[in-house]
């Protein structure tokens, strides 16, 4: 049984204590997504300000619990400014990082059998940075819609913008 | 089972630690620590009476019901039907035999009564009153008729203690044809005044539909007193399996309701131009029930029934006093309770809010002591709307809890408080 350290990181209790580019852009001309989680009700409201290639801005709204809350913080701190391009990328590293582990899980209705999972690819942590803390959530299964809420709400900002995936 | 001890001088209807030694997964242990499971009003846990007689069923008597003429066959079908009569029997139903249908859970027994009743009784424009504090299964089925037929959906509000605001029920109940709301809240354990609802209700024509999900299991349930037409309720939340849930219904409007599925059992004669459904209450019960379910169900009610429903409750008061002094006394304004604040007024279900903590951090912190809490909605978001959160924790008791699970959950509490500081 993993530890609640593994979970509740410093960084992430730094970011849930004093979450990073809260608010929300004025829309339009930003664009703004909502995103829910079922499980627990909670709601976030994610604002985006795409110029030429680059994300130049983005604001956090709404309610959650910590990993949620500090992901979107971390998320926001780590696509501002940047290409969309490499926006795109992270995104896609910080859901492999996710989906990796779920994969590993005993998948719903499988039975119980041997799990088919795919080899894990290796991943660039490296290139996550902070985001890397949050790692050990994949540990608590539950956990994970949680952390990925705002990332899915910002791959719906970016495609609602027309950002080629 | 368990010896119970007298009822005397206010001392302790039952003895929680001795009953609790009747649930296996009870002993076991979280996190290296023994289980404080505080989740009954999700699912409550099953005695080995219940587990041993449904092993037992499956290895010495299953056969399928109401259909062979072998021993084993007919052996299956009495015991399956001596279910269902036990089950009338303890919820006080006049025709225990014929008034109660077994439905897959709660959830279909609504679903069923929107349906079937729902379909050949409302029109464009009619209008069903609900509360703001019911269960999405008493909610959404009626959104989706209103949605196929246009019919007018209405809300009895709650005020801020948790109590349904009944000052315009008349004015809400005029030319209404149906009336829909549960026993006892499952997020607020607010206990409504379903006799009187019903008597007023039906003095403006509509007809009752009752969600005793929570009710049935924790207090006594009487559907005549309670004087409504048809209450829902499932297994699995009284010490039952899962997979079964029981639909009471008086006589007469039973038999006027047309069929829900269609299929095996519920027909008495199929041809190539129609059919002719079958008598009641197999008439709601298409295709193979859940037989060894029943049987289960029956023994679980045979627990309830020798610890005894005015036990439970009286237990669940004393529980629910300590528990409310106990979270008050150590987190003062830390802690907002929701619902009644006194335990008479409620039953064993505390939702709160904890400081700024989020329900799942709550819970994922009480998990690590062995505390087993609900995170979320509640499947209650209208009800989550009206006191202003997204989520709430909220601990719920069972006969087979005391004063030491609430104990551990406030020390638990107060650890999370301290971890997010």
């Amino acid at each position: 049984m993993p530890g609640l350290e593994d979970l509740y990181r410093e960084i992430i209790l730094d970011h849930y204590r004093s979450p990073r580019n809260r608010g929300e852009l004025e829309s339009p001309p930003a664009v703004r997504v909502e995103g829910f989680n079922p499980l627990c009700g909670d709601e976030i409201v994610v604002t985006i300000d795409v110029e030429d290639d680059v994300l130049a801005d983005i604001k956090i709204a709404g309610t959650g619990c910590s990993i949620s809350q500090s992901s979107a913080s971390l998320m926001s701190a780590a696509v501002k400014g940047k290409s969309l391009a490499e926006v795109r990328e992270l995104i896609g590293t910080f859901r492999q990082m996710m989906s990796i582990h779920e994969s590993t899980l005993p998948s719903d209705g499988a039975g119980g059998g041997s799990s088919e999972a795919a080899e894990p690819q290796a991943i660039d942590i490296d290139a996550l940075g902070e985001l890397a803390a949050l790692q050990g959530v994949v540990k608590f299964p539950v956990r994970i819609k949680c952390a990925t809420l705002s990332w899915n709400t910002l791959t719906q900002g970016l495609d609602e913008a027309g950002v080629p995936a | 089972m368990a010896e119970l001890t007298t009822h005397t001088g206010g001392g302790p209807a039952l003895d929680a630690a001795t009953l609790a030694k009747d649930f296996p997964l009870l002993s076991r242990k979280v996190n290296g620590r023994p289980i404080t499971y505080l989740d009954s009003a999700a699912s409550s846990q099953r005695p080995s009476a219940v587990l041993d007689a449904m092993r037992e069923y499956d290895e010495t008597t299953h056969a399928n019901v109401h259909r062979g003429v072998y021993g084993i066959a007919e052996e299956a079908t009495r015991r399956f039907e001596a279910a269902r009569t036990n089950v009338g029997r303890f919820i006080g139903a006049p025709a225990p035999s014929r008034e109660v249908v077994f439905t897959k859970n709660a959830t279909e027994a609504l679903n069923l009564v929107a349906h079937s009743w729902g379909r050949s009784n409302l029109e464009r424009g009619d209008v069903v009153v609900l509360t703001e504090m019911e269960h999405h299964a008493n909610i959404v089925p009626w959104h989706m008729l209103a949605a196929e037929r246009g019919i007018e959906l209405r809300w009895l509000p709650i005020d801020d203690d948790g109590q349904l605001v009944l000052d315009d029920l008349d004015a809400v109940l005029d030319g209404a044809k149906v009336l829909a709301v549960t026993c006892m809240s499952n997020v607020l354990g607010t206990l409504n005044p379903v006799a009187e609802l019903a008597a007023r209700a039906h003095a403006a024509g509509a007809l009752v539909v009752a969600d005793a999900c929570q009710a049935v299991p924790h207090l006594p349930t009487d559907v005549s007193a309670l004087g409504v037409d048809l209450l829902a309720f499932s297994a699995h939340k009284m010490l039952g399996p899962t997979g079964i849930g029981v639909l009471w219904g008086r006589e007469e409007l039973l038999q006027s309701m047309p069929p829900f599925l269609g299929g095996g059992e519920m027909i008495l004669d199929v041809r190539k131009d129609g059919f002719t459904p079958n008598d009641i209450p197999w008439r709601f019960e298409a295709g193979t029930p859940p037989i060894t379910e029943a049987v289960g169900l029956g023994v679980a009610v045979d627990y309830l029934r020798a610890v005894g429903m005015d036990a439970v409750r009286a237990h669940e008061i004393s529980l629910t006093s300590y528990a409310l002094d106990a979270l008050r006394d150590r987190f003062g304004a830390d802690i907002r309770i929701f619902g009644p604040q006194a335990a008479e007024d409620r039953g064993g279900v505390l939702s709160f809010a904890f400081r700024d903590v989020h329900p799942h951090d709550i819970s994922q912190i009480l998990d690590e002591y062995g505390v087993c809490v609900r995170a979320g909605h509640h499947c209650a978001k209208p009800l989550m709307r009206r006191l202003g959160v997204n989520a709430t924790a909220r601990a719920s008791f069972a006969l087979y809890n005391d004063e030491r699970d609430v104990d551990t959950l406030v020390e638990a509490l107060d650890a999370a408080g301290k971890f997010f500081g």
